[in-house]
């Protein structure tokens, strides 16, 4: 929104008048009322567990609903360590979720295979299949972290337009809702990554600005 | 009542098993706990003497693992006469030292450790040994004997490649049905699925995008 109409409106709610524009009621709605999916994989779910409980009460964002159904599900919080014989079944659960849909990935496991990562069996962090929207680091990350990250990932809902080219994944016709789903190889999981999820896999351009790749 | 030693455990068991023949493998940690090394053929009845014995009643087993012994090779020195040139040309016999190396094949072993509920005593350490890493990886399973190993054989046959003869459902039972690899293998070496590391590289002026 230009700043002239930001400030109008804030000049107009400073004389009683409410004003709002469709996408703001639209994401305010949709920011507040996230059911998380009921799933946990490992310690970490037991950190979720109690911030949904009452002394860190995620209840406050909205977010006390956890679905026992992908299909009701808004958001995934892949809790855990993701081990190569889960994770086809965690990208299963993701693809289940109708859109809009999102993917907190918790602990140092979850974003990159954590003290497992030089293991057989663990999978070197859940973005290599899908999108994943907010990182928490941590091992596990406490309750405050989760809330935080929550939060976060509020604000970014908050700002998703509805319309025009920087409009999210769910409002674009031609983007996928779903992922393939890995499969078991013969030494490992088949392919390793996803190169279109997967940003900074080689062959693919480094995605953020910041980033460049060590030859 | 506590358990007699392990010379006295042999000696019982190969008065009671007839051709069993049991080696004891020590165990020089201050713990001292050697274990029992059983032959292939009577590893079945050796581990049915244990469970039924009046006084043992070795009725429950703890603990199946699996161990790796990569082939190994020794290299020792050895004194050795020989004739060596010396500085003026002349040919003169000397000792000389010269390192033998020997090859030591490698083996797996499957570890089982036996306890008693009923007389509350333990543990018995007994062990199995494989030919080799290769293609002669069976030993006899003892699931028949005591029910619970069923579960760990399956681990020590996923991870180590221990095949157990006679097991009632061998089949993986961490990784998947199509993986092809023994992952607690010395050997093993893990799919090559790292990514290039990527570094902070620092924004041309102007061109920040944090702030």
């Amino acid at each position: 929104m230009a700043d002239e109409l930001k400030e109008l409106k804030i000049e107009l709610s400073k004389n009683g008048i409410f004003t709002t524009t469709l996408e703001e009621l639209y994401n305010w709605g949709r920011k507040n009322s996230v059911w998380p999916l009921t799933f946990g994989l490992a310690c970490c779910a037991i950190e979720m567990i109690a911030t949904t409980m009452a002394r860190y009460d995620l209840a406050r964002f909205g977010a006390e609903v956890f679905r026992p159904s992908p299909r009701q599900a808004d958001l995934i919080i892949v809790s855990g360590t993701v081990t190569k014989k889960m994770a086809p079944q965690v990208v299963r659960l993701y693809n289940q979720m109708p859109e809009p849909k999102y993917v907190i990935a918790m602990g140092a496991c979850a974003i990159s295979g954590g003290p497992f990562r030089d293991g057989y069996n663990v999978l070197k962090g859940i973005d290599r299949y899908i999108p994943v929207d907010v990182h928490i680091p941590g091992c596990p990350p406490r309750p405050e972290a989760l809330i935080h990250a929550f939060m976060t990932l509020q604000n970014k809902i908050e700002e998703q337009a509805l319309a025009g080219s920087a409009r999210p994944r769910h409002l674009q016709k031609d983007l996928p809702s779903e992922f393939p789903v890995p499969e078991f190889g013969e030494h490992g999981l088949e392919p390793p990554q996803n190169d279109l999820v997967f940003h900074d896999a080689p062959g693919y351009p480094v995605s953020h600005p910041d980033l460049k790749v060590i030859q | 009542m506590a358990l007699p030693s392990p010379d006295e455990i042999k000696a019982q068991i190969e008065a009671g098993v007839p051709g069993a023949s049991v080696t004891i493998i020590q165990n020089g940690s201050p713990s001292g706990q050697h274990s029992l090394l059983l032959d292939h053929a009577h590893a079945g009845g050796v581990a049915k003497f244990l469970r039924d014995h009046a006084e043992w009643r070795l009725d429950y087993c703890t603990l199946v693992t699996g161990v790796d012994w990569p082939d190994t090779e020794t290299s020792e020195k050895v004194k050795v006469k020989k004739l060596v040139k010396g500085a003026d040309g002349t040919e003169s016999e000397q000792e000389v030292d010269e390192v033998r190396k020997t090859k030591v094949p490698g083996f797996l072993e499957a570890v089982y450790h036996l306890y008693s509920m009923e007389k509350k005593h333990g543990p018995v350490v007994l062990r199995l040994r494989t030919g080799n890493r290769t293609d002669d990886t069976r030993v006899p399973s003892l699931t028949p004997v005591w029910r619970g190993a069923e579960f760990q054989e399956r681990e020590a046959f996923d991870l180590y490649g221990i095949v157990f003869e006679g097991h009632p459902d061998l089949r993986r039972i961490l990784m998947w049905d199509g993986f092809k690899d023994y992952p607690m293998r010395k050997d093993y070496v893990a799919p090559a699925d790292e990514i290039p590391l990527v570094e902070a590289r620092t924004p041309a002026p102007g061109q920040e995008t944090h702030g």
